[in-house]
């Protein structure tokens, strides 16, 4: 699935810790159907400012970053479906 | 009699509306629970400033009206009047916290757009401030349509203003608030658009931001860090445990002295005879022998409060996730799992926050295996008859160590219980974690305080029915009938025969007759193991007649160390407890899952304690 992407393309999973940015695109059909809701009513949107505070461990273990003004952790393949971009960031 | 109008306060998890519902109801609170679902019911009574009285009934926190939970079906249920068992709410309070906006009105509204009167209580705007985030009250009220009230509910701000408005709400004729119900359709459910629409609205209010966090930042650079975030949790935990040793002696020591008295006044206004044994050697020493572990047990849900209320408890839920991952549950199964540790009955409830169901039936499953107060009382009279209380370093004491290894062998025990489970009988896909972390926030201590007495009420009323009825029917059992000169009462009465048909079967693990005898009714509640052991020695223990000889000084004439030690692992596992049978059924509609559970929670118990009995025996203990 990963390589299906071009290998520049940024997720919430290989964004650097601290890097400011917003979401792109997600790509629902990758997630199950209810993690898919927890997500949205999370406030995952494309445009929303996202920031990865934490990782737990380097490889494996799940995320946390910062939504809005609320911080959600969540696990790598969730993040992996989620990508980002550092340009247009809408000002804060 | 007609029913007073019925308030509900409803809103996101973490918008703390419990805080808010105990400062607006103070300790007059009942919890009961919802027909049919086992979700649990809060309310109280809340005076208006016009002399009525409304009742107020804290909803289960949820995102939206699309309920992934039991819990926020209830939520749901209720504010559309669908709800068996509840009236259709009169008006609304809806919870918002004033950091999060973006995310939290968009559930308001969901809420709002229901037609219900409605106020919005903007919640912790003392965080949001300290946030660098000012907010315009006013603005809000009008993009809302309804009134918002500025509080800070742990500090008890705004409580006046909030219920000055809800006086104007509810059951108020004039009624200008009150929205009209929108025809159907026109209530927009897709989230996304609900989201932003909360997100144009949040900007609007919003007056300044700064966005920066640096406590929580810093906190959470600390709790959430690789390395000193798993040794800060472990530090918390052990300092946790030996506190519940440490610090209960005292209180332990008082409650010990009051049943002492209270056994010599008995003694010496009754005269000798069967009322007056079933008084001291039945009631008193049972339930004597329960309730001095309340201190302990107190100080144990002190922590989990105080961890839940101050936000740290979802980045140990965070840290753990890895791990949890690894026995195929997730870290949102850690919060249930702590909860266990005070008693698996509010755990096994609190799993219906996991969405997953196999992930969730395999939390229930293993839940028992950690270690819940019922079993301190066992635990500790085992350790303290036992174990010597020396220090083998600094600060650490050998009692506290073994304490400590006891809880360590519940949770292996479960983490290996889960993977087997994982493979077999509970096989499917691991399912997520994804979580939303609250901030940090200084626990209030009133709040902490209605947690502990509720907790502390729970126990003695178990300890004023269940225990004590046992004990007594059990004080009946060992009494009769009387043994002959030369005889062992123990041995002689209706109980001892049973418990002899009981020991054929684990005397192999090391169990002697008096043990059999106990396990019977602590399939009630495990802490009658002490209960029953209390018993059989007081009533056969000739020589003592003012009750001076403790069951520590019994338990080692009578007990040997391998003994002990199998004693202690058959309680790391046995499922001895009707409780949380009967909960298992429940949230797992059936008998066939609490069956499982029995079953091979039953058949470790047996080999582990053969186990340590028989390697005790080797090592020469």
């Amino acid at each position: 699935m990963t390589s299906s992407l071009p290998p520049e393309t940024l997720t919430l999973e290989t964004l650097p810790r601290h890097q400011r940015a917003a979401v792109d695109m997600i790509e629902w059909e990758r997630l199950a159907v209810p993690e898919a809701r927890r997500l949205r009513e999370l406030g995952f949107d494309q445009g929303v400012p996202v920031e990865v505070l934490h990782r737990a461990r380097m490889g494996s273990g799940p995320i946390a970053c910062r939504i809005g003004r609320m911080t959600v952790a969540l696990r790598r393949a969730v993040a992996r479906s989620i990508r980002v971009s550092t340009a247009a960031l809408p000002a804060e | 009699m007609e029913l007073p109008p019925l308030v509900a306060m409803v809103g996101n998890p973490n918008a703390g509306k419990s805080a808010l519902f105990n400062a607006l109801t103070g300790a007059r609170q009942k919890v009961g629970n919802y027909p049919g679902v086992t979700v649990e019911r809060h309310s109280g009574r809340l005076a208006l400033d016009d002399g009525r009285a409304v009742e107020l009934v804290d909803l289960p926190g949820a995102y939206s009206l699309d309920p992934s939970s039991p819990d926020e079906r209830v939520t749901r249920d209720v504010v559309t009047g669908t709800q068996a068992g509840e009236r259709l709410p009169d008006a609304l309070v809806v919870v918002v916290d004033a950091a999060n906006l973006d995310n939290h009105l968009r559930f308001a509204l969901q809420l709002i757009a229901l037609g219900l009167p409605v106020v919005v209580a903007l919640n912790m705007v003392d965080l949001a401030e300290r946030d660098g985030l000012v907010l315009d009250p006013a603005v809000l009220e009008r993009e809302l349509g309804v009134p918002v009230v500025p509080t800070v509910a742990v500090r008890r701000r705004g409580i006046d203003v909030l219920r000055a408005r809800l006086t104007a709400l509810v059951g108020g004729t004039t009624a200008e608030l009150r929205r009209l119900r929108p025809s159907d359709g026109s209530v927009d459910d897709d989230i996304v658009t609900l989201q932003r629409r909360a997100r144009t609205i949040a900007a609007a209010a919003t007056v300044s931001e700064t966005p920066v966090r640096r406590w929580n930042h810093a906190l959470d650079s600390v709790a959430l860090h690789p390395v000193f975030g798993p040794i800060l949790l472990a530090t918390l935990l052990f300092v946790m445990f030996q506190a519940v040793f440490s610090w209960s002696e005292v209180p332990v020591s008082w409650i010990e002295s009051a049943f002492a008295a209270l056994d010599g006044v008995v003694r010496d206004a009754m005269p000798d005879g069967f009322l007056r044994s079933l008084l001291t050697d039945g009631v008193i020493a049972g339930v004597g022998a329960v309730v001095v572990f309340l201190p302990l047990i107190l100080i144990l849900f002190l922590f989990i409060l105080v961890l839940e209320a101050s936000g740290y408890m979802v980045r140990a839920a965070f840290l753990m996730d890895r791990m949890m991952a690894q026995v195929g549950l997730s870290g949102r199964a850690f919060i249930p799992l702590l909860s266990s540790f005070a008693c698996a009955v509010p755990g096994i409830m609190a799993t219906r926050t996991i969405d997953d169901e196999k992930d969730r039936l395999t939390t229930i499953l293993i839940a028992p295996l950690m270690t819940c107060s019922a079993r301190l009382p066992v635990y500790s009279i085992i350790i303290a008859a036992f174990i010597p209380a020396r220090k083998v370093a600094p600060f650490i004491g050998l009692q506290g160590l073994v304490l400590f290894g006891l809880y360590v062998m519940g949770i292996v025990g479960a983490f290996v219980a889960a993977l087997a489970l994982r493979r077999t009988v509970t096989k499917g896909d691991s399912s997520g974690f994804m979580m939303e972390m609250p901030k940090y926030q200084m626990p209030r201590m009133g709040d902490i305080a209605i947690g502990l007495w509720s907790r502390a009420w729970i126990f003695l009323k178990r300890a004023g029915t269940t225990i004590a009825l046992t004990t007594v029917i059990l004080w009946a059992l060992l009494s009769f009938p009387q043994a002959p000169a030369g005889q062992k009462q123990a041995d002689y009465s209706v109980a001892g025969r049973i418990a002899s048909g009981l020991e054929v079967v684990v005397r192999p693990i090391g169990f002697n007759h008096d043990i059999a005898l106990a396990l019977i009714p602590a399939m009630a509640a495990r802490e009658i193991a002490v209960a029953a052991i209390g018993t059989v020695y007081a009533i056969d223990d000739v020589e003592d007649t003012r009750g001076e000889r403790t069951l520590v000084d019994n338990l080692r004439g009578r007990w040997s160390l391998p003994t002990a030690l199998a004693f202690l692992m058959w309680f790391v596992f046995a499922p001895q407890c009707i409780s949380t049978i009967a909960v298992t059924r429940r949230e797992t509609n059936g008998w066939r899952w609490p069956a499982f559970m029995v079953g091979y929670l039953f058949a470790t118990a047996y080999v582990m304690a053969g186990i340590t009995y028989w390697a005790a025996v080797f090592a020469g203990l």
